[in-house]
Order: C-alpha cells, then sequence, then structure tokens
C-alpha cells in the first residue's frame, strides 16, 4: 500500500499540471484528494499481479487511413481566436526553457 | 582528436526523421516544408478541444521499412502519451511510443566493418516550430516567441542506437550510413540543414573495459559537422574534468554552434516526470504477416548492398574516387552511375559528376533522367563538351531538366568540329612554325602552348583531348 | 409536448413546419430559463436560418431526414462550428470552434434544428451541474434541487419540454443519472458506436455521446441518427448504425433479467422499491428474473476515480492559453500557462487533473493508475461471466432522487458515490439505459437501470419501452 498523500506530494502535483495553490487550497486538496485515494485502498491492496491492465474496452486494431491530403483551417479564423498572434503566427511571452 | 591518455568516448544516437508522406501522422494536412505559417493546420494538429488522431498508413509503412532496413523485430505496438508543457505542442502531450515500439532491436553495418546495434525506432509526432523575437534572436533572451504549428504532427521515426558508437568519426559514419538507408528506404528525404533528420548524441566516457560512466545527451545536432564536434567537445570535457577529480552530472546539454561548446540545458533533477501512458485515443497497432509482406516486397536494395555492386563493377579505386562513392551511395544516385558504366562512360567521371554536380542540387535531381546524364557524361567524354561546359549542361538539366543536346546548343557549347579545329591548327601551325618544329623534336611543354593558342583563337570552345589528339596525330 | 417521432412526422406530412416548432421550442425556453439556466447559448439566429432552409427544401419535395425539424440540445461540451462551445469553462469562455462534431453535422444533416447549447459540469466532471463556470441549472420538477449531472442541462431541457430531445455525453453515468433524476430516458451506448469527434475530452476511453429524451422511441430514433462508423475517430466501431426504432416493441418475453444486488445497495429504499417493481413488471411481461451478486462491481468506483482523472489531467493540458480560449498574461510562458489555468479551471477540474496526475506520476503509477486497469479488466470480465447467464441487467440509476443544492458540494467523494451504479457500465464499454420509473421523496421522478453486453442496444431499449408503458406506478 502507497504511504498517505502528503502536502508536498499536492504541491509537487500542482506544479506538474501548472496551477497555483493558496495555503489553503493546499490544505483542502490535500485532505480531499487524500479520501479519494483512501477510497482506493481496495483496489490497492488486491493482488492483480497476473491480470492483464485493460486501456481500451474493446479490442480494435489496426485503424488506419490512407496518405491523402484533406482541407486545412483558414488561418485567419483561426489566429482570430488566438488570445494573441502576430505576423501570422501564435504569440507568446519569452520561453525560458528548451524544448524536449 | 584524441583524448586524454587512457580515456574511451562511448556514444549512442537518437535520431530523428521525419518521413517522406503526403500528409501529417495523425490528419490530413499536408507534410510539406517550407509553407507560410500557419497555412497546414487543422483542428487536430492544432489540438482543438474535441478533435481526435487518426494513424496515416503511409507513415507506419514507412516505419517498417526502416524497420526492416534496419534488421528490426517488427511487430505489436502501441502508442503512448508523453505528457509535458511546451507551447509548439499544441496538446501539451506528445503521441509517442514507449514499451511497445514497431521496430524492436536490429543493427547497422558501417561500410568500414563495425556493427553498432538499434535498440528500437519507433514512431512519433514532431511539435510546431517557435521563433524567438528580442535582441539575439534565440531562444535565451528573446522577449517573445512566436509559433507556427505547419510542423506540428508530421511524423517522425526516433531510431535509437545502442552505446556502440566508440569515436566522432564511427557517429559520423553510423549517421550518414543511416541516412543513406533512410532515403533508400523511400522513408525520408534525410535533409538535416532543413531538420529533417536530427540527432541527439549519448556521450560517457571510460577507460576501456570499465563500466559505462555517467552520461550527458546533447541534444537537436543538426548536421553531422556538429555531430562530431560536439561529440568530441563533450569526450574531451567529461575525460578532462575525471582526470581534475571532478564528477560528471547526468544532465541535458545544449550545443552552441558558435561557441563551438556544449552547456547546460537541464539537469537530471530537474528531468520532467512525463506521466506516460496509453493514448486512448488510438487503438493498438498489430502490423500483420500480409502488411509486412507487402513493406518489405516494396522495399529497395540498402546502400551496403548498393556500395557492394558498384564497387564490382568499378574495380580497385583510388581514395578520392571512394569518397564520391560514398557520397553516391549516400544520396541513392548510384543508378545514375551505373547507366553510365553501362555506356562505356569512364567511372571515374560517372563518379565524380554524380558526386559532385548532382550532389551540388540533390532538391532537382527528379529532373535529370539517367538517359540524360548518360548522354551528357558520353559528349563530355567524345569530346563534344569540355569538363566546364558539361558541368554546366548538368546544373541547367537539374534546373530546368531538357534535352542535353538542346541544352548544350543552347548554351552555345556546340564544339568545333574536327574539320574546324583542323583549320586552326593549320593556321597556328603556319604562324607558329619555330614552336611546332621544337615540338615535333620532342619538346612537350610546347603541347600546352599549342592547346592555348587553339582555345585563344576559338574562345574556349575547342575540346582540350581533341586538340592534344590532334597534335599527337600530326607529330 | 409530441414526441420527435410525431414531429418529424408532422413537418414531413406538411401539418407542422420546422420553423412552427423551432417557435414553440423557443416559447419553452423563454418560459423557464432565466429560472433553471438551462442554456448557456440559445442559437437563435442560426437555429431560425436552419429550420427555414428544413421548410424550404420540404416544399421542394426533397427528404429531410428522420428528425426533419425537430428542436435539439446539444451539451456544451459539443463542438458546432462557429457557436460558443465552453464545456462550461471560464478557460473557453469565447471559444467559437472552427469546426462541428460528428454527431452534431449527423443531427443537423437529418434536418434537426439545434436550437442551443446546455450547461453540465465543467468539462463533464460532477454529478449535480453544480460545477458549471456559469451557475448550475436547477431541476425542472423542482428549482431547489440539481438536474444531476453533468448533462444536466440536457436532462433539464428535455424534462421542461423546451426540446423533445438532447444530446449528452457519459463518462462515468452522466447521462444516466442526470435522466434518472429529470424523469427523462437517457442512454450510454456501446462505447464506439457513436463517434466522439468534436467532443470535447474528459477521459477518453469512458466518454460516450448519447441521446436524451421523454419516451424511449426518441431515444432510439435519435441514437440511430447519430451512431455509426465515422473514420475520424479510431475508436470508432466499424458497423453501420443498428436498426432501434423499429424494435423498441420488441418485449422482454423469454428473456432472463439478472436483478443485481450491486447496483441497488446502498440506495433509499424508495428507489430499491422502484428497482423491485420494476422486476415485477418485466417479469409479468415474460422475463425470467434471477437475483445474482457481482462482487467485481463494487471496485468501480475506485478503479474509476482513478483512471477518469487521469486521462483527465493529459487531455485538459492543451488548455494553456496558446492557441485559443482565455490567457492570463504572465511573464514567460510557463508562468502564463499557470496563471491562465490557475484563473481558468474551478476547484472540481482542478481535483481532478492534480488526481490524474498523481495516479499517472513516477513511482504511483503501478499503485494507482496501473492497478485501476487491471480492475478494468476484471469489470470486463466479470460483465462477461454474467452475461453467459442473463441477457440484461437491471439496478438502479442513482442511490437517491435530486438532492438539494450544495448538499455534497463539500464531500467531494459524497458526490462521487452518486455514480456508484452507472460506473461498471462505463468501464466496460457496456451499454446501459436510464428509464423514468415511478416517483419518490417530494414527488420527485426515479430512474431504474438496465445494462446489457456490448451491441445491445435494441434489447435495452425494447425492456425500458416495457417499463415505460407499464409507468412506474405502485
Ligand atoms: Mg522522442
Ligand atoms: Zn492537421
Amino acid at each position: 500500500m502507497s504511504s498517505p498523500l502528503r502536502r508536498d506530494d499536492v504541491a509537487k502535483v500542482a506544479k506538474l499540471a501548472r496551477l497555483t495553490l493558496s495555503d489553503a487550497e493546499l490544505d483542502m486538496f490535500t485532505e480531499q484528494l487524500g479520501h479519494v485515494l483512501e477510497h482506493a485502498e481496495d483496489i490497492e491492496a488486491l493482488d492483480l499481479a497476473d491480470v492483464i491492465p485493460t486501456a481500451h474496452p474493446f479490442g480494435l486494431v489496426n485503424v488506419v487511413r490512407g496518405d491523402i491530403v484533406r482541407p486545412c483551417l483558414a488561418r485567419d479564423e483561426v489566429l482570430a481566436m488566438a488570445p494573441d498572434a502576430e505576423d501570422g503566427r501564435f504569440a507568446v511571452p519569452r520561453i525560458m526553457g528548451e524544448a524536449r | 582528436m584524441t583524448l586524454p591518455e587512457g580515456w574511451e568516448m562511448v556514444v549512442g544516437l537518437e535520431v530523428h526523421t521525419e518521413l517522406k508522406t503526403a500528409t501529417k501522422m495523425f490528419c490530413g494536412c499536408p507534410n510539406e516544408f517550407g509553407a507560410e505559417a500557419n497555412t497546414h493546420i487543422c483542428p487536430v494538429c492544432l489540438g482543438l478541444p474535441g478533435s481526435l488522431p487518426v494513424l496515416n498508413v503511409r507513415a507506419v509503412d514507412l516505419a517498417m521499412a526502416i524497420g526492416f532496413a534496419l534488421h528490426s523485430t517488427i511487430g505489436f505496438s502501441t502508442f503512448h502519451r508523453k505528457n509535458y508543457f511546451y507551447p509548439d505542442m499544441p496538446k501539451d502531450y506528445q503521441i509517442s511510443q514507449y514499451d511497445l515500439p514497431i521496430n524492436k532491436g536490429g543493427f547497422l553495418d558501417l561500410p568500414d566493418g563495425s556493427r553498432v546495434s538499434i535498440e528500437r525506432a519507433h514512431l512519433e509526432e514532431d511539435t510546431g516550430k517557435s521563433t524567438h523575437l528580442g535582441a539575439s534572436g534565440r531562444i535565451r533572451g528573446a522577449d517573445r516567441s512566436l509559433v507556427d504549428y505547419n510542423r506540428s504532427g508530421v511524423p517522425l521515426v526516433e531510431i535509437v542506437s545502442g552505446p556502440d558508437i566508440r569515436s566522432s568519426a564511427q557517429a559520423r559514419a553510423y549517421a550518414s550510413e543511416l541516412r543513406g538507408i533512410l532515403i533508400a528506404a523511400g522513408a525520408s528525404d534525410g535533409r538535416m540543414e532543413e531538420g529533417s533528420m536530427r540527432i541527439d548524441a549519448n556521450v560517457s566516457v571510460r577507460h576501456p573495459d570499465e563500466p559505462f560512466g555517467t552520461r550527458c545527451e546533447i541534444k537537436n545536432l543538426n548536421s553531422l559537422r556538429s555531430l562530431v564536434r560536439a561529440i568530441d567537445y563533450e569526450a574531451l570535457r567529461q575525460s578532462e574534468l575525471l582526470d581534475a577529480g571532478g564528477t560528471i552530472r547526468q544532465e541535458t546539454r545544449h550545443w552552441d554552434e558558435n561557441l563551438e561548446a556544449t552547456s547546460t540545458m537541464r539537469t537530471k533533477e530537474e528531468a520532467e516526470d512525463y506521466r506516460y501512458f496509453r493514448e486512448p485515443d488510438l487503438v493498438d497497432l498489430i502490423p500483420d504477416a500480409a502488411w509486412r509482406e507487402r513493406v518489405a516486397l516494396s522495399l529497395g536494395a540498402m546502400p551496403a548492398q548498393r556500395r557492394a555492386s558498384l564497387l564490382a563493377r568499378l574495380g580497385e579505386l583510388p581514395a578520392a574516387q571512394r569518397d564520391a562513392l560514398g557520397v553516391v551511395i549516400d544520396l541513392g544516385f548510384d543508378h545514375f552511375v551505373v547507366a553510365a558504366l553501362d555506356a562505356d562512360v569512364d567511372g571515374g567521371l560517372a563518379l565524380a559528376r554524380a558526386a559532385n554536380e548532382l550532389a551540388s542540387d540533390v532538391e532537382h535531381v527528379e529532373n535529370l533522367s539517367t538517359e540524360a546524364y548518360v548522354v551528357t557524361l558520353t559528349m563530355e567524354q567524345n569530346g563534344e563538351l569540355s569538363a566546364t561546359q558539361a558541368k554546366t549542361v548538368l546544373l541547367e538539366l537539374l534546373t530546368n531538366g531538357g534535352d542535353p543536346r538542346a541544352v548544350a546548343l543552347a548554351k552555345g557549347f556546340e564544339q568545333l568540329s574536327s574539320d574546324s579545329l583542323e583549320a586552326t591548327l593549320d593556321g597556328l601551325i603556319a604562324q607558329y612554325s619555330d614552336e611546332w618544329s621544337r615540338y615535333r623534336g620532342g619538346d612537350e611543354k610546347l603541347a600546352q602552348f599549342f592547346i592555348g593558342q587553339v582555345m585563344k583563337v576559338t574562345r574556349g570552345q575547342a575540346n582540350g583531348k581533341a586538340v592534344i589528339a590532334q597534335l599527337q596525330s600530326r607529330r | 409536448m409530441r414526441s420527435a417521432v410525431e414531429i418529424a412526422r408532422d413537418v414531413r406530412g406538411g401539418q407542422s413546419s420546422a420553423e412552427a416548432e423551432l417557435a414553440r421550442s423557443l416559447a419553452a425556453i423563454a418560459a423557464r430559463n432565466d429560472e433553471l439556466n438551462v442554456f448557456l447559448h440559445l442559437d437563435h439566429q442560426g437555429a431560425l436560418e436552419a429550420a427555414r432552409r428544413v421548410d424550404e427544401r420540404l416544399a421542394k419535395g426533397e427528404d429531410v431526414g428522420a428528425l426533419a425539424g425537430v428542436p435539439i440540445a446539444l451539451k456544451d461540451n459539443l463542438c458546432q462550428i462557429g457557436v460558443p462551445t465552453t464545456a462550461a469553462s471560464k478557460i473557453l469562455s469565447g471559444w467559437r470552434p472552427p469546426y462541428s462534431a460528428t454527431v452534431v453535422e449527423r443531427v443537423l444533416a437529418a434536418g434537426a434544428i439545434a436550437v442551443g447549447k446546455t450547461n453540465l459540469d465543467e468539462f463533464a466532471m460532477g454529478s449535480s451541474t453544480e460545477n458549471s463556470a456559469f451557475g448550475p441549472t436547477r431541476n425542472p420538477h423542482d428549482p431547489s434541487r440539481v438536474p444531476g449531472g453533468s448533462s444536466g442541462g440536457s436532462a433539464a431541457a428535455v424534462a421542461a419540454d423546451m426540446t423533445p430531445i438532447a444530446l449528452g455525453s457519459d463518462t462515468g453515468g452522466s447521462i444516466r443519472q442526470p435522466a434518472a433524476l429529470c424523469g427523462v430516458v437517457g442512454m450510454k451506448p456501446t462505447y464506439g458506436l457513436v463517434s466522439r469527434y468534436g467532443l470535447i475530452a474528459f477521459a477518453s476511453s469512458l466518454d460516450q455521446i448519447g441521446p436524451f429524451a421523454n419516451n424511449v422511441s426518441d431515444a432510439a430514433l435519435l441514437l440511430e441518427v447519430i451512431a455509426g462508423h465515422d473514420p475520424w475517430d479510431s475508436t470508432s466501431l466499424p458497423e453501420d448504425s443498428p436498426s432501434l426504432l423499429s424494435h423498441v416493441d420488441d418485449g422482454v418475453a423469454g428473456k432472463r433479467i439478472g436483478l443485481t444486488r450491486e447496483l441497488v445497495d446502498g440506495a433509499d429504499d424508495e428507489v430499491v422499491a422502484a428497482v423491485e417493481r420494476a422486476a415485477a413488471v418485466l417479469r409479468a411481461a415474460g422475463a425470467t428474473i434471477v437475483e445474482l451478486s457481482v462482487p467485481e462491481f463494487r471496485l468501480g468506483l475506485s478503479a474509476y476515480y482513478l483512471i477518469a482523472p487521469a486521462e483527465a489531467s493529459s487531455n485538459l493540458a492543451r488548455y494553456d492559453g496558446v492557441r485559443y480560449g482565455v490567457r492570463v498574461d504572465a511573464e514567460d510562458v510557463a508562468a502564463m500557462n499557470e496563471a491562465t489555468r490557475t484563473a481558468g479551471f474551478g476547484a472540481e477540474v482542478k481535483r481532478r487533473i492534480m488526481l490524474g496526475t498523481y495516479a499517472l506520476s513516477a513511482g504511483y503509477y503501478d499503485a494507482y493508475y496501473g492497478q485501476a486497469l487491471k480492475v478494468r479488466t476484471l469489470m470486463i470480465d466479470a460483465f462477461k461471466r454474467v452475461y453467459q447467464d442473463v441477457d440484461v441487467l437491471l439496478g438502479a440509476t442513482a442511490p437517491s432522487v435530486a438532492f438539494s443544492f450544495g448538499a455534497k458540494t463539500d464531500n467531494p467523494l459524497a458526490m462521487y458515490l452518486s455514480d456508484v451504479f452507472t460506473i461498471p457500465t462505463n468501464l466496460a464499454g457496456d451499454p446501459a439505459i436510464s428509464v423514468p420509473f415511478g416517483r419518490g421523496e417530494g414527488d420527485m421522478p426515479i430512474g431504474v437501470q438496465l445494462l446489457g453486453p456490448g451491441r445491445s442496444e435494441a434489447e435495452l431499449f425494447a425492456a425500458a419501452r416495457v417499463l415505460e408503458v407499464a409507468g412506474g406506478a405502485s
């Protein structure tokens, strides 16, 4: 069984998910998520070593499409929806880290 | 480059290659380099709410072709999401493959006889592209960035080698052999300068026969030259640091073209938790025997095979021609050379024109038929065109296509007929009778004098070889 | 209000017109929308134009389709080109999709008139519609109570006779539970029967779009229109839309129906009594009732509340302020992403994103997400086992009738328990239907649930029809 959820875990997860939490929210979420994870102890406790996990309810395989060009969206309509755009591109504040 | 006494480098390469499909990996937007920004976008490759990916069958075919060429096991595979935030990645996750890649294992034999193992070659999608505004135009110090999603969702295959490479020269040989394979498989155009092939290098150093050392990953090497320099720099940095009593931190490093140095991008502690999980919007990929066979049958000869068969026709080659052979094989131009050989063109000439003139304009090579290549080289060999003229004709054929004789005519390259060459020589012999006597008496240097005079009189229209032949026959 | 089947028949036959039906629908909406907050957006202009086009085409003798002139309400997580689509989240306010969901194209192609976008729990995360960023929807039967959720707006639209039919989405019960609480019919189809293309994703491996209607026939008709293979959804089943409407009166004679202990345990007495009465009605109609137990169902809630948030945490990463929707500016792009998401998402969405991020994160994956996927296998196997013995399962849809506002908002786990009976089918990918059957406390409607194996929609509609005809009276 995994260790109970700590405030630090919640803070770390919030960072990963790009969410800022106030101290009060941190406390609240730690408690609420802790309850949900406690409830999940019922499945944590099961010995399922031999069970194959299911990611998809139905076993479709090899769904592909032909390599055929389809119409694109009109750039100006798409950029009109963007919070900020410049020179035909989406504009963002400066990027601090490098790409992966 | 040599490392300090006793050190050996250990290198593994991750090569990302864009696949030569008509459309992107999961949508019908054109996969085309160089279009106006954000004109090849749709709900899917823009990650709009509600959009869903559908896998491009051609991307799978090409990935499998790469697998066959690398002797991989092709089988049951799944797609995963790799989760991290980045503005040029529209869904803020990348669809990639994780524990079940389409191609598992394999190897690549290099021209020097060494073998590099392949761990995997998996399918994934490319990101968009950011431009950085501000003082430097680089990512650091920019005020703002602008994002173009034309490249977002372009299919990639990431080919991961084992840590089997022991020198930067071997790394280079691996990368160029792999490039040749990708081109031969029809999977990629191999254009590093357009970013369609990008390399990350994992570099560590050790004393031979000791366990592997801590490695650093150098990101985004965009030319073979950078690959060699970055690996050499990094291995030297690591061995010197260790010799000085320091330790290597596992980290991701960035190669700076201008500084010719690597620098820390991200330490292991800063490494993202990617939270890989099965992509629920896609189903499993289980290429059956019929599918695999279709791809295998469509696969042409690989570079090693082609190199061997071309060598068998050319025989022993001087060093310069061996390099030319390498270029010809890498670029997949051997059919030009073979056709020329079939027409009794000299092997050295056939290699040289392909490795130089054709290689100088790879993008337009489809404009040139093998017939046109053979005709041009035959004209050169027969003395109907000078070397300079033959090169000019080839370049013109690459740019605009056409018939070599017509091009030569249009350029005014009509060689002097042998009649008029003889007449010109008659005149020159009469004019320079002293020199002619000395030449006939055995002064070889005067051959050059007469050739020069012929060229002057004919304004370069004469063919050097034809002049020499005439001079010798009259001696 | 007349049924969709009748409206389409009248419009096609010239006894009514699309424009007249639209006017009737808009009048019902005008009468109660301020009070109930059912629609987040009404597309008066677009609907009017569409209705006139339908009438013009009919005048020219064209075949307009099975839903000719039928007003329909769309849950606001379904993209409709040019029409504001928010998933009830501030982060998407003002967004107008440049494309339409496959289901939207299909209902419009069948002649339906889309009147507007209905309220939901933000990104379909909730069981009461209280998590909407634009205020809760109220239950038409008692405005002091919730309509259920997350498709509370669509359920209420049909319950308040604003439109005869509506579309919703069901990830863990989000069609069936509000259908039960609002006293209408709601079905979650077999996973893959209806295209998800254009449905704003909550949990991709669980989400299914399905119909709401005031009666079983209308629900069957609507599902027939939207079902069938779609090449733009890789998880879409390969077959054509099944024939459903023609089977609603097939009855249940000779069927074996399993009265399932785990699908009533913990429900209020009046709900249990309704399910027992339903069993009696089905028996009287010729079915054999088998009492049975499927212990694995008890594990559904835990597995669901790991799988759904995990997928959601990834699906909702794209709301980062870069390409569309709302942006809160900041110094650098990472800070801008974070400020945008912090301001743009409500508490429940944040809760689930964090839960899912945690369940997938290094060191916890095996214990939580990985384990939940294995429980999913157990669940699928359990359903397979039980469907070897019976054709259909019978149970409650929700543990109680509609509850009051705020009753469960402080205790997320208590709210999650509202879905305990509906979740197992989502995990298995199987279909299930909720049909109104009797009334409980405060004269509020009770829904009973019928579950079947994959592609058993026709049988479920037929069984639901038997209950509908019986009327649920005690
Ligand atoms: Mg990769
Ligand atoms: Zn696209």
